[in-house]
């Protein structure tokens, strides 16, 4: 059976462990750091050199770390499309604005352990020549701030930030930026322009890629707090060690949220593919299972903006044969190895590592309607399908929680979400329209089903008509 | 509106490269490199290629002269890219044709994946399909998501008839609405400055007149405040929407959220004579349409002119047209000395009386006075009498102060001939 693998969050919970600098010293920390501080330029045998930096960015590449936030990224690529020949300085950004609903991993760092980012995050920068760097932390974590910018001041103490760290001739300094409250700053490019001054209005691309015009129209790397937390790991193991974590392509470990109608909700740090979706809800290390005498209806696996499952789904998923070859497997939903391909291949994705549980008391027109408003609320307003299609959603579906649905009113949401992914400038139109896809292809019976009993209902009590009815009690201007 | 701007994109000098893309299945070579707004060279953009094939991309939030947001989506274009293989060659049709790959949806390979024409590049080999069933599918989507909070009042917008939500619902509207929900309500009747008023309603939120204030006339007035779909352009508080240039934004504004205090309300758009002009205002001469009817001038607009006013006008010489039609204006002709009764139609008697008066006149004793507002033929023929006559000639500016785009300091317009 599989079992927490504790590696970012290895003291984190112990007792006695604290968040200050000694607390963390006492368990190795910043040894880290010396190391890549200390690494002298190789020869490769091709007769090339490679500086400390490059040996650095080769290790994180080697250990196929992906990106902790949402996207799955490999940092390793990210990293090697950073524009360095520019001659303009490279930023680094870590991304603390932790706001997808379900997710509650990267507060647990920042909380119990925040020298075990801050270090990552200082090797990361001397990889990447950063010599200034941000952690824009959510505007609802001022406890979060405090202890990062406290965290921070005794780095500066010891002399791990500042100029000529620990004598080896590299400056670093890293700011505390605290968010306004909005969703859309976990951008990245909404986090750049927010962090800017500006509203947090995601920027298009092209032209402005991060790695090349980001922060001040700078070359910038924007990574999760988990992704800086990992590098430090992969670091002080090299590379190759850490890809022995995980499974293939999907190396490491990840801190999985696990919320809802569990048991046991909470945060566990697992080898990435080891575990199922089935033992993280089901098992008693993990979620501890549904209460009791529920049954489980459906299962968003990572983060409120990834696709839902609903209980007793199958997928083909692709595996390896013993002949080396790929070929496609049907698994039970439950079987579903908890990593980044195969939430994919099944048509979600593990997102930010946050699952989130609904058993048979769930009403699910309610739950996408809770879902719609949040995104809703959330869009910046800035491009037209996302501004106009997210609230336009939200309304039809509160309208169908308020007795006034339709049965066609299934079709009209699938086609109003149609009308937003893929058109607009960030991915928050995929985050807002995959929810609703999702629940109605899957639970259609249940939306159909609400807008009938709402169209029956009207035509008994009333003469008139129920779409007549509905449109004077919803559009009073008509 | 000042729409001349779609067709009037100007070739880049020869020897930019060009390179080779097919826009609705027509090959066409356009240059690699094209002037931005700025006037900076860059990559070409997909719209930049259809303009120069004669293929219109609808846009709301685009203008040649302001930067690029990319906000309004409207201008999503369905496009191809030639097939690379794994040894990063070309893949080839049976023809021996590059095979083109469609951009699609990496998560939907069933549906295509659109840019947007006004900040994506092209590439060599491109493939651009400014009219396939998919472009035109998204055009529909976006304008339906333009119109279904838009309050519709066609009928009392100042807007109607020059209207690009109008225009597009032409091409990509739909006869009825599917939206059964109740339309964000936000206010109305927003009195910006002392020139320019805002409907929020009607606005679509493109951003083109905060790009102008910002980023033209230097004046960071507008913002939005508020999120989604309860965006809602503003003044900065405190501030007043009062430049110079204030009633660009009114000329640039693709719908009728802002409209002009001047001229809301005075006549329909479709009723005005437009006549190609020049503003008389200053020693600037910006290109101008003037919008008449019934021999009464409604309105000055500016008319695109790189070499003086790019698409810009100041408000100064925009609202100094009321005079034209001033009923206390000079129009009679007359003088005791020509023994000329001031009244209408006495200007054939008067110059006669003027011209037998010079006839006889002695050099050294004629005077004439004449206004620098007079066009340069006008006063070069007057210099020349002046001449014969041996005349003091002199010219006096009327000045006053002038600003950082286009308002000369001088506000005749031909005071240096």
């Amino acid at each position: 059976m599989p079992q927490e693998y504790r590696l970012i969050l290895k003291h984190a919970d112990e007792p006695g462990y604290t968040p200050d600098i000694d607390c963390y010293m006492r368990n190795g920390g910043y040894e880290t750091l010396k190391k890549a501080l200390s690494f002298q330029t190789k020869d490769l045998p091709d007769g090339k050199k490679q500086t400390p930096q490059e040996q650095i960015r080769q290790e994180v590449t080697t250990s196929g770390l992906r990106g902790r936030g949402g996207a799955g990224f490999s940092c390793g690529l990210k990293w090697s499309l950073v524009d360095r020949k520019s001659g303009k300085p490279i930023y680094m950004i870590c991304n603390a604005d932790e706001s997808e609903p379900g997710t509650f991993k990267d507060r647990q760092i920042i909380h119990k352990d925040p020298h075990q980012l801050i270090e990552g995050m200082i090797v990361a920068c001397f990889g990447n020549d950063v010599h200034l760097a941000y952690i824009y932390i959510r505007g609802e974590m001022p406890e979060g701030a405090r202890i990062l910018n406290r965290a921070l001041a005794e780095a500066r103490a010891k002399n791990f930030l500042g100029k000529n760290i620990l004598g080896k001739g590299y400056d670093l300094e890293i700011h505390i930026h605290r968010g306004a409250g909005a969703y859309i700053c976990g951008e990245e490019t909404g986090l750049i322009e927010s962090l800017e001054g500006k509203r947090a209005y995601p920027r298009i691309k092209p032209p402005y890629f991060p790695a090349i015009l980001g922060l001040y129209m700078c070359p910038t790397i924007v990574n999760n707090v988990e992704t800086l937390a990992a590098v430090k790991h992969i670091v002080q193991m090299g590379g190759a060690e850490y890809a022995k974590l995980g499974t293939p392509n999907n190396t490491g470990t990840r801190i999985v949220s696990v919320s809802g109608h569990v048991k046991k909700p909470g945060y566990f740090e697992v080898e990435v593919g080891k575990a199922t979706l089935g033992e993280l809800i089901f098992d008693e290390k993990f979620g501890g299972g549904l209460r009791d005498g529920r049954k489980l209806k459906a299962i968003i696996p990572g983060g409120s903006s990834a696709k839902v499952f609903k209980a007793g789904e199958k997928f083909k998923v692709k595996r390896k044969g013993p002949d080396g070859q790929l070929t496609p497997v049907e698994v039970d939903l439950l079987d579903l190895p908890y990593d980044f391909d195969s939430l994919q291949q099944a048509g979600s994705m593990s997102g930010s590592g946050a699952i989130i549980v609904m058993d048979d008391s769930t009403d699910i027109v309610a739950a996408l309607a809770n879902l719609s408003e949040f995104y809703a609320h959330e869009s910046c307003g800035q491009c037209t399908p996302c501004r106009e299609g997210s609230l336009w959603m939200s309304k039809a579906l509160h309208r169908l929680t308020n007795g006034h649905g339709r049965k066609q009113d299934a079709d009209y949401l699938i086609r109003i979400a149609q009308g937003i992914q893929g058109r607009t400038i960030c991915a928050f139109g995929e985050a807002c329209s995959w929810p609703v896809l999702s629940f109605i292809n899957k639970f259609k019976d249940e939306f159909e089903a609400r807008g009938a009993r709402d169209e029956a209902k009207h035509s008994s009590s009333a003469g008139a008509g129920p779409s007549g009815e509905m449109r004077i009690a919803a559009s009073p201007q008509h | 509106m000042s729409n001349g701007v779609l067709t009037e994109q100007k070739p880049a000098p020869p020897p930019i490269e060009k390179i080779k893309v097919k826009i609705d299945g027509k090959e066409i070579e356009v240059p690699k490199m094209m002037p931005d707004w700025q006037g900076k060279l860059q990559a070409t953009t997909m719209l930049q290629a259809c303009e120069l094939a004669g293929v219109e991309v609808p846009h709301y939030c685009y203008h040649p002269k302001l930067p690029v947001a990319g906000n309004c989506r409207m201008c999503l274009v369905e496009f191809g890219t030639p097939m690379m293989g794994p040894d990063r060659k070309p893949v080839l049709n049976p023809d021996g044709t590059p095979k083109i790959a469609r951009s699609v949806l990496p998560y939907e390979p069933t549906s295509a994946r659109g840019a947007i024409a006004c900040a994506s590049p092209i590439s060599p080999g491109m493939e651009i399909y400014p009219s396939s069933p998919a472009t035109k599918q998204m055009r529909e989507g976006v304008l339906e998501y333009l119109l279904i909070n838009h309050p519709l009042d066609c009928p009392i917008c100042d807007q109607a008839g020059e209207c690009k939500l109008q225009e597009y619902s032409v091409d990509y509207g739909k006869a009825s609405s599917r939206f059964a929900e109740e339309k964000v309500h936000k206010p109305k009747q927003v009195n910006l400055g002392p020139r320019v008023m805002l409907d929020d309603e009607r606005c679509i939120l493109c951003s083109r007149c905060i790009r102008f204030t910002k980023d033209i006339a230097k004046d960071d007035a507008l913002g939005f405040v508020e999120r989604g779909s309860h965006s809602t352009l503003t003044k900065f508080p405190g501030k007043n929407f009062d430049n110079n240039y204030t009633l660009n934004t009114v000329d640039i504004c693709p719908v009728g959220a802002l409209t002009s205090k001047d001229f809301r309300f005075q006549m329909r758009v479709w009723f005005l004579k437009e006549s190609k002009s020049i503003c008389t205002s200053c020693g600037t001469g910006c290109n101008i349409v003037m919008g008449s009817r019934e021999n009464k001038v409604y309105r000055y607009e500016p008319r695109e002119n790189d070499a003086v006013n790019s698409c810009w006008m100041c408000d100064h010489g925009r609202l100094n047209y009321k005079w034209i039609n001033r009923d206390d204006r000079l129009t009679k002709v007359g003088g005791s000395k020509l023994n000329v009764q001031y009244q209408d139609g006495a200007w054939s008697t008067a110059l006669r009386a003027v011209s037998d008066a010079l006839k006889n006149a002695a050099t050294g004793s004629v005077a004439i006075i004449a206004s620098a507002r007079q066009t340069n033929e006008e006063l070069y023929l007057l210099k020349k009498l002046g001449k014969k006559y041996d005349a003091l000639t002199d010219s006096v500016g009327r000045m006053d102060k002038g600003d950082h785009l286009l308002l000369n300091a001088d506000r005749n317009p031909n005071t240096t001939g």
